[in-house]
């Protein structure tokens, strides 16, 4: 049993009859991930993929028994969608969206609030690749060749730096138990900090590699918690220690405002905590292949 | 995105917030009309900038008479301002705003920003207004008072009423404080800005509380709702390269160095950087091309890198993932022969069908330097770039 997403995870898509989200649609059932269904408001009754579209997310849900969702939707409606999926039961949810108001994202973090912890629903994303748990299922638009199954848990701010990473792993025959993206917005739906803490209690993963990247607090939110609560080995990357201050970097969230946002103190924050870190996104998989060389 | 300060004093003032009376002015002429018209003695000139620090470098000029208006414009006008934030190159001076000068009792900082870590509207506030909010919290951080909002119901009077107590206020003043408070907090959320900052809101003598300076800044995201906001970008204060960028979907921060980089993702991009500069060369630019990075899309990115004159070798690394390395590197290909490149330019590509990818670039007949790895493609860039200059410096000498 893998965190997040499984092979019996039974998976919509909010926005299936998009180019992009047919396309991703296909590339999932093909990589064997169980898509159940689509919504798109206005086009229920339709097939896409051989998979059945319903106008609203409850309509799904009742009809297929879906628990998980990825969200395709134009960024002017994304919030609304993700709302939309917490409403109606989802239980994890996948925001591929790039591009959405800060403040939409903060009213979406507020509206899952008014949900007990044990039914509120898990969002990752949004600006994110989406999360694979190799040979299980993909809920994203990453390739899925360039992952083997295994026991590393990889979290990232970034999609193809993670593919960087997923591929130098694969280079030495190490597999991934599940790749999270998290997203480069400045708010998110989940933390590395609430990532780590399902791969602690993950049976399949026995070490953590995180890569992050400048801006924002939750590097060093996530030091702390590794400090305090991480028994596995953990490894760091953070991009960005050439980036001048004060200037986004692609990501709307990549951008240093504060102390300890900047690359080179984010890795003095981490490694302080114990975790072993990558001096250069060349070395990532050396680094994690060193790390568990020690473990075993 | 940013805007001047007698714009976020005109969205501020629609909002409740009060303001000095105070006139926009293209020429001297026109200051000196706009002070006469504003009545008084003593006026405040103010070049519209984007950028903080302005009075340091002599952005802010106090004037007592319509000559020194004149002289203070004079200063000004056509010249580029150069404050600690603009960089060396500084910022241009085509409009100034004049002011009617306030007596000045007391001065507080106020900012309302994006808090990550609670990922809410914060309001951070000091009885030290004037000095920067950097200044504030590294000489003062007892003086500072922060508050975040409950994005359900907004900014509450009793919030708005601590901040003013805990500020020091006397109760007289409260109710004016509130009300800017709230007035702040309201354009905040209704315009998705990311920053609303006054430095200083002062107290003036007579007891008016009033936002002498007014920055603000916007949602990028956002902008599609707000369209009278987006009318307020004045490209003369955004570089260039930067807004070609922005206008074609690319997303570029122009650096200093010399090896320019085209990389499809941000996280990539800025982990090339780091690359090239462990490998001893120095990044000129930071660019992500998406994901997606169609061969349209790589052409675009050749021309806008080599619009930098200081680029002297082009790395492109690009990570394919659903689409293919073949048709990347068709495109790089393309590229090159259109746009006849005289300069080094290192490939490396990968992910998805990577042979036929670095095939194509072999049979194409062009000087690519091909690589398999980040670390190789960083330091055959270096060398590269090098090699040339040496290359180059040797002409020059025979």
């Amino acid at each position: 049993m893998s965190i997040l997403l499984d092979r019996d995870s039974r998976v919509i898509v909010q926005g299936i009859t998009g180019r992009m989200a047919r396309f991703h649609t296909k590339d999932m059932l093909e990589y064997g991930t169980n898509v159940v269904g689509g919504v798109v408001p206005g086009k229920g009754g339709e097939t896409v993929e051989g998979v059945p579209v319903f106008d609203t997310v409850k309509q799904a849900v009742e009809s297929t028994g879906a628990d998980a969702s990825l969200v395709f939707v134009p960024p002017p409606f994304a919030a609304d969608s993700i709302m939309e999926a917490a409403d109606a039961g989802i239980r994890y949810c996948v925001c591929i969206t790039d591009g959405i108001p800060a403040q939409d994202m903060i009213r979406v973090k507020r509206y899952m609030y008014r949900y007990p912890k044990d039914k509120r629903m898990v969002l990752t994303g949004p600006n994110c690749a989406g999360t694979i748990s190799p040979g299980k299922a993909l809920l994203g638009i990453m390739p899925g060749h360039i992952y083997l199954p295994g026991n590393v848990g990889i979290i990232g701010r970034s999609g193809t730096l993670g593919y960087e990473a997923a591929a130098q792993l694969k280079e030495r025959g190490i597999g991934v138990s599940t790749s999270v993206g998290i997203g480069g917005d400045p708010i998110n739906g989940s933390s590395f900090r609430d990532i780590l803490e399902r791969f602690e209690w993950d049976e399949d993963t026995e070490v953590i590699a995180m890569i992050g990247e400048i801006g924002g607090p939750q590097e060093a939110e996530a030091a702390e918690y590794i400090r305090d609560h991480i028994t596995k080995p953990v490894i760091a990357y953070v991009a960005g220690l050439t980036a001048p201050k004060g200037r986004t970097m692609g990501h709307a969230g990549a951008i240093i405002s504060a102390f300890g946002e900047s690359a080179s103190e984010k890795v003095e924050i981490l490694s302080a905590a114990g975790v072993t870190v990558a001096e250069n996104p060349a070395v990532i998989g050396e680094t994690i292949a060193c790390v568990m060389g020690k473990a075993a | 995105m940013d805007i001047h300060e007698y714009q976020a004093k005109e969205v501020l003032s629609n909002f409740g917030v009060a303001i000095p009376s105070g006139a926009l002015a293209y020429s001297p002429e026109q200051a000196a009309y706009r002070a006469r018209e504003l009545g008084g003695d003593k006026w405040i000139v103010k070049a519209q900038v984007h950028a903080g620090g302005r009075g340091k470098a002599g952005g802010v000029k106090l004037c007592n008479s319509e000559n020194e208006i004149h002289t203070a414009c004079d200063e000004m006008f056509g010249r580029k301002l150069v404050t600690h934030q603009t960089g060396p190159e500084g910022k241009g001076i085509y409009r100034v705003y004049v002011e009617s000068a306030v007596p000045i009792d007391r001065e507080i900082y106020l900012g309302f920003v994006l808090d990550r870590t609670s990922q809410r509207v914060m309001i951070v506030a000091s009885s030290e207004g004037g000095m920067e909010i950097e200044e504030i919290s590294a000489e003062r951080p007892d003086s500072i008072v922060r508050s975040i909002v409950e994005p359900a119901v907004g900014l509450q009077e009793f919030q708005a009423r601590e901040v003013a107590f805990n500020l020091g206020l006397e109760p007289r003043l409260v109710q004016q404080m509130v009300r800017t408070l709230q007035g702040c907090y309201a354009a905040f959320n209704e315009l998705d800005a990311t920053m609303v900052e006054i430095n200083p809101l002062v107290v003036t003598g007579d007891d008016r509380v009033l936002a002498l300076d007014a920055k603000m800044s916007f949602d990028d995201n956002a902008l599609f709702r707000h369209p009278h906001i987006s009318e307020l970008r004045d490209k003369s204060q955004e570089d260039p390269r930067e807004s070609r960028a922005a206008d074609r979907g690319l997303s570029y921060v122009g650096l200093e160095g010399n090896i320019g980089c085209i990389v499809n993702g941000a996280g990539l991009a800025m982990a090339t950087m780091d690359t090239i500069k462990l490998a001893g060369g120095e990044p000129a630019n930071f660019l992500d091309i998406g994901g997606g990075a169609s061969p349209e899309r790589v052409a675009k990115a050749f021309r806008l890198v080599l619009s930098d004159k200081n680029v002297q070798a082009v790395l492109v690394n690009i990570f394919a993932g659903i689409n293919r390395c073949d048709w990347v590197a068709e495109g790089v290909v393309q590229a090159l022969r259109d746009l006849e490149i005289d300069i080094p330019v290192i490939v490396r590509l990968a992910g998805t069908n990577v042979e036929e990818g670095q095939k194509i670039l072999a049979k194409s007949g062009l000087p690519i330097i091909r690589a398999t790895t980040l670390m190789e493609a960083a330091e055959r860039a270096v060398g590269a770039w090098r090699n040339d200059l040496i290359q180059n410096t040797k002409v020059r000498a025979v």
